[in-house]
């Protein structure tokens, strides 16, 4: 038995709540404090924990570096991918009340501002996430041992 | 009524001190992970510089809801909220250049890489003026 | 009343803990203080009523910044250097700046005014039409994604930028390369 074993064992309970809290941070960010920003991180925290307490190979076994490295250029796909939909729909570039059925030009469009909104964040979101993770990695994962092997 | 002038200044005044300790510690600090944080330090500072003008004494979060009249300002908040996140990329950046730097020096004092650089020049201007000796 | 007193006292607490980061020499403990550093200005911030700041400067300075400290402390040293000179020109630089600063501070508005002119203009603007137009409560999310979306599209932008720097100069490098390396020797 490792002399860890409470450290393990509370890690594995916690960074589930972790992820709950940062999609309830994300979802929940038009009406209470939170949004793509601070979701990304606390995802971020929650895969650097799992790392500290398990280690870094463990952890890349779940949350593979290639997959990391995908999510930093795919954030800004998306985020730039709904202003070129709006710009496709015949609006401005990022005017979001375009993106439901019941577009009128004179009035507002709550149902498609909250759709604009949650998926720009979408996008912030995979990109704060991927980048604070691979940069968590690459940092861990250049080990002082590589100079030997010089 | 001066403790008073005092208190409505105080938020300004903590953001000029820390201002200035990173301005100092970026100055006079050779040791390079030390001038990163206070870099940290300075950026800080000017986050309290947007914030402290939007505050509103007797007001609330900028979160709309019924019962509540006066706000302080979300402005600074968007401005600023971008900033952090941006501040932790660029943080990040900086010391994998010192990582790099410590990669190929052996060392992250300023001092040191200084000197390192004056010997490797006068080796070249060593090698350079061999030829030069021969003939 | 009591908001300026505790505004007062956890600068306070911020201006010592900045002492401290100056005069230590142990970068490990420059690191842990950086860290309280972080937390305590989330709560000067959250008495600021930045809420979404304060979240996001906690999970940010106390948590990702200090992982990467610690990190570069492991691949480095952990000890700085007595310096050479005594630091006179640049202690006398700082307290300039900072004194000509705070001249230029006086003129300044006091803290927590509901008529500084900050607060007469896009302010108020954004809190009286976000509802209306969005129809989202959270003004710094709507200004942030709705209003401002394309700052925000630009803000993100330098953090992929950021990120593929980083990579650029620490990822490990290519086997090709090792190979090139081995055939020179």
């Amino acid at each position: 038995m490792r002399l860890d074993a409470i450290l393990r064992i509370v890690t594995k309970m916690l960074i589930p709540f972790m992820l709950i809290f940062a999609l309830y941070v994300h979802f929940h960010g038009d009406f209470s404090p939170g949004g793509g920003f601070q979701a990304g991180v606390v995802i971020a925290a929650a895969v650097v924990f799992h790392a500290l307490v398990f280690g870094l190979y463990p952890t890349q076994k779940i949350v593979p570096p290639r997959l990391v490295t995908l999510m930093m250029p795919a954030g800004v796909i998306i985020y730039a991918g709904v202003g070129f939909l709006t710009l496709y729909l015949g609006e401005n570039f990022l005017d979001y009340d375009v993106l439901s059925h019941n577009h009128h030009p004179e009035k507002p469009n709550y149902h498609a501002q909250e759709r604009g909104v949650l998926w720009v964040e979408v996008g912030v979101l995979t990109t704060v996430a991927g980048t604070m993770i691979s940069i968590f990695y690459a940092f861990a994962g250049r080990g002082k041992g590589e100079d030997k092997t010089k | 009524m001066i403790f008073e002038e005092f208190i409505n200044y105080y938020n300004y005044f903590i953001t000029l001190f820390l201002m200035s300790s990173g301005l100092y510690i970026v100055v006079a600090r050779g040791n390079m992970v030390k001038k990163l944080v206070g870099l940290g330090l300075f950026q800080t500072s000017v986050y309290l510089l947007y914030l402290s003008p939007g505050k509103i004494l007797g007001g609330t979060p900028p979160i709309l809801a019924e019962g509540y009249e006066v706000y302080s300002n979300p402005l600074p908040h968007v401005l600023i909220l971008t900033a952090i996140v941006v501040g932790v990329a660029t943080l990040g950046l900086g010391l994998a250049l010192v990582v790099r730097i410590h990669e190929a020096y052996g060392t992250i004092e300023e001092d040191e890489i200084f000197s390192k650089g004056d010997d490797l020049q006068e080796e070249d201007n060593k090698n350079s003026t061999l030829p030069g000796d021969a003939k | 009343m009591s908001e300026a007193l505790i505004n007062t006292v956890l600068l306070s607490l911020l201006a010592c803990i900045t002492i401290g980061i100056v005069r230590t020499r142990n970068l490990f403990g420059v690191v842990v203080l950086s860290g309280i550093y972080s937390l305590l200005i989330a709560s000067v911030m959250m008495v600021l009523d930045a809420v979404d700041v304060a979240m996001t400067e906690a999970s940010v300075g106390a948590g990702m910044s200090t992982v990467l400290l610690l990190g570069t402390l492991y691949l480095t040293k952990g000890h700085e250097m007595k310096a050479f000179k005594p630091p006179l020109l640049p202690l006398f630089v700082a307290i300039g700046v900072g004194a000509m600063l705070v001249y230029g501070t006086i003129d300044l508005p006091p803290f927590g005014a509901a008529d500084q002119p900050v607060n007469q203009h896009v302010g108020p603007d954004y809190l009286a039409r976000s509802k209306p137009e969005t129809g989202i409560p959270n003004v710094v999310t709507s200004v942030l994604a709705s209003y401002r979306g394309f700052d925000t599209l630009g803000e993100t932008t330098v953090v992929f930028t950021a990120g593929i720097g980083i990579l650029m100069l620490l990822r490990r490098r290519r086997k090709k390369d090792d190979t090139l390396r081995e055939g020179e020797k």
